[in-house]
């Protein structure tokens, strides 16, 4: 649940007129996608489910948003950017080498594959990766810097923010067809937008988000 | 993944058996004149963004035969544009091309559209006028090279344009020479925008609401703009006025023809030296369309592409390119941004996402350390996009990612549209990789040089002043980032600096035109819609004189 927004809940408004048929479709297909993986194997699969708890941690008090699931069926469908870095290879073979050299550092450092390592040291690493210090041969001369913004961080947060848990997170309006908004003043809240929690008011934004449809 | 649903138009052409998609209605269809593949036709046009979908227009109402290519799919907005930034990607040109130089360009989004009507499809309405000097920027202000064209002239095309798309804006504008009322009134200024107002009076100087291409009243079939803010992942109301929505129903109506689906691979030259159609690849397969001219209207990337990728024996280094420019001074904008938090909820997701401008810096050239000038303007990105923003500019990730994201109903912006100058190292050229259709994939190499990177240097100072200024707290600067696309066959008066003329006829093959981004010697620090629209009319006029004096 949201700490800013308690009880926002973008999807009460699904039935509603800020919602069309295909924006309930489309929705409705990404919350149902399969949560095993179509596209990477197992190692690699595992892999990429710990980077995605690095990258976005999730609280422990409501369902996990399938960040992993999400990234294997765009590497399924092979929905690249349209253009790349020509540092990198195309979006299938970055994630592939990405995944391989990033498991291959944490066996050179510490023994133990990436998913096994604590979660301190991966996030180690992981900013080693950002910083473009590591330079194994399993990164097939791919630099590190580079698959870890434009690709790794880059695609598992834009993800992560597609997915209506975090619009709740936000406090983002959500769908907006046909119905849009009106008052767009600063501090001036539609009925059918998320209510923030200021301190002392918590209650009060609590009642208001459990009214919005 | 939505990858199956609402996407029938990616599949199978729509525009056939004499009608096509009525882009007004959630599933009907507009009838819709056709023409065989053996008669040549007055004029093929490759594109239907805003270069080749204004011509369209103008011309088939002119009374001439056209045919209008587009490699992209005929949308219906009503029934088929999600509220949704994932799905709404497939208005982005996403076929594969290979980004190199200092500043490898990000593109897709805010610079490359893949449909009919174009990036105007999923554009911010932005909606602005050049500054008259910069026609003239070599003679007058120092730098860049001269249009081949007078602004006045110019400005005549911005009227039409304006008119056309309905723009909403200010009473008063106020920068440049005097212009006539825009014909729709102002649009409601959201919070952001209003950040923006501060923050300018704040630095003492002029703001104003945005002329932009959406409506504040109804039109036509077109409704006035409800303020969904999903205006850059493609507008589901019609109430932006869009090449898609305007001028293409105009070339429909005017007796065009136009291809969805049907990407054009190469251009074919006749043994007298001039073009004689284009082949397209449709429905599985190549076609030839015969054409007495040919215009090339498929934006800076794809425009040098075609023409490139048409190299013969006749014209081994690619057509209309005996000044070996096509291709070469491609220019973007610099698109950089102040950010910063602010105590007031500002829900900057609500309603277009520039609703307010300052044009100063395009204006004011006092105490410039650098050439050109740049327009800035409130931001309003959506969660995934300012997620994007937050990881690729700033670098966050983690915990220190999610913290930062939930800021995101107290944040404001100011970004800059920064001219970049010419240079002939920042180009397109062919790359060894193919695509699905055997075709060489573009090469786009682009490094910034010193004046843009002071350019850049002069926005962010001032632009974080300007959030000082209304007690912005953690405030930083986007130092990435660039928009549109321009240059790769500019117009000019000389054969052997420029590719196209004041017309936009190619000086090598007089049958051949070029009528979009590409033919701009210069950047301007403004959206670069309206000049290619305007362009478009003024190309289509000129060509109807000719025919009328048998020049043509």
């Amino acid at each position: 649940m949201s700490r800013r927004y308690p009880e926002y809940d973008v999807q009460s408004k699904r039935g509603g007129p800020s919602w069309n048929d295909v924006t309930r479709q489309i929705v409705d297909a990404r919350l149902a996608i399969p949560r095993e993986p179509r596209f990477l194997d197992a190692t690699q699969w595992t892999i990429l489910c710990a980077l995605c708890a690095c990258v976005v941690p999730q609280p422990q008090n409501r369902p996990e948003v399938p960040l992993a699931a999400l990234i294997d069926a765009r590497l399924l469908a092979d929905h690249g950017d349209g253009y790349r870095d020509a540092r990198l290879p195309p979006f299938r073979q970055a994630w592939r080498i990405g995944l391989a050299a990033l498991d291959a550092e944490a066996l050179d450092r510490h023994a133990e594959g990436f998913a096994g390592l604590s979660r301190t040291q991966q996030d180690e690493l992981l900013a080693d990766a950002q910083a473009g210090d590591l330079v194994h041969p399993a990164w097939q001369g791919m630099p590190s810097r580079l698959f870890f913004s434009l690709r790794l961080a880059h695609d598992i947060a834009a993800a992560y923010y597609r997915h209506p848990v975090a619009w709740n997170e936000v406090g983002f309006g959500g769908p907006a067809a046909p119905r849009g908004y009106v008052r767009l003043g600063a501090n001036h809240r539609d009925a059918w937008e998320p209510a923030e929690a200021r301190p002392g008011a918590e209650s009060r934004a609590r009642e208001l988000n459990r009214h919005v449809r | 993944m939505s990858a199956e649903l609402y996407l029938e138009a990616l599949e199978t052409p729509r525009a056939r058996g004499g009608r096509a998609p009525d882009v007004f209605s959630p599933t009907g269809w507009v009838p819709m004149r056709e023409y065989p593949l053996d008669e040549p036709v007055d004029f093929a046009i490759v594109g239907t963004g805003a270069g080749g979908g204004t011509l369209a227009a103008k011309l088939a109402e002119a009374g001439f035969s056209v045919v209008a290519f587009d490699a992209g799919a005929w949308w219906r907005p009503l029934s088929e544009f999600a509220s949704d930034e994932e799905h709404q990607q497939k208005l982005f040109w996403t076929d594969e091309r290979v980004c190199s130089g200092d500043n490898p360009l990000v593109l897709g989004t805010n610079n490359s559209g893949k449909a009919v009507g174009g990036s105007t499809v999923h554009y911010a309405m932005v909606s602005l006028r050049f500054r008259p000097e910069w026609f003239r920027s070599r003679s007058l202000l120092g730098y860049g090279v001269d249009w081949p064209i007078d602004w006045q002239d110019m400005w005549h095309y911005y009227r039409e344009v304006e008119q056309v798309l309905g723009i909403s804006g200010p009473v008063r504008y106020p920068w440049g020479p005097k212009r006539p009322r825009y014909p729709y009134r102002q649009h409601e200024l959201n919070a952001s925008a209003l950040a923006l107002a501060r923050a300018c009076e704040a630095q003492g100087i002029d703001w104003t609401s945005t002329p932009l291409a959406t409506l504040s009243a109804p039109r036509d079939q077109a409704p006035p703009c409800v303020y969904r803010g999903f205006c850059v992942t493609g507008c589901s109301t019609n109430a932006k006025q869009s090449v898609l929505n305007t001028w293409l129903p105009r070339a429909l109506k005017g007796g065009a023809e136009v291809r969805d689906l049907a990407m054009v691979g190469r251009i074919e030259t006749g043994p007298d030296g001039l073009a004689s159609g284009v082949h397209y690849h449709r429905d599985g397969s190549w076609h030839f369309q015969r054409a007495r001219h040919v215009v090339v209207a498929g934006y800076a990337i794809e425009t040098p592409r075609l023409l490139l990728n048409s190299a013969c024996p006749r014209y081994p280094d690619g057509l209309a390119n005996s000044s070996g420019l096509v291709g070469k001074n491609l220019m973007v904008h610099s698109n950089q941004a102040a950010w910063g938090l602010v105590d007031d909820e500002i829900r900057w997701y609500k309603g277009p996402p520039s609703l307010a401008i300052s044009e100063h810096w395009n204006y004011c050239d006092d105490n410039k350390d650098f050439f050109g000038g740049y327009a800035f303007m409130s931001q309003g990105p959506l969660p995934a996009a300012w997620a994007e923003t937050q990881v690729g500019n700033r670098g966050l990730w983690g915990q220190a990612l999610v913290d930062e994201m939930e800021k995101y109903n107290h944040q404001v912006g100011l970004k800059i549209v920064g001219e970049t100058l010419p240079q002939e190292r920042n180009r397109v050229s062919l790359a060894d990789e193919r695509d699905a259709y055997g075709l060489p994939i573009a090469r786009v190499s682009y490094s910034f040089c010193d004046n843009d990177l002071r350019l850049i240097n002069h926005a962010m100072r001032f632009l974080r002043g300007g959030l000082e200024g209304i007690d912005a707290r953690e405030i930083w600067s986007e130092t990435e980032g660039t928009a549109h696309l321009m240059g790769t066959a500019r117009m000019g008066d000389d054969p052997r600096t420029s590719v196209v003329n004041a017309d936009c006829r190619s000086w090598d093959i007089r049958n051949l035109w070029i009528c979009d981004g590409s033919v701009f010697p210069t950047s301007g620090g403004v959206n670069p819609s309206l000049t290619i629209q305007a362009i478009a009319c003024r190309t289509a006029d000129r060509i109807g004189d000719m025919a009328r004096r048998g020049e043509l």
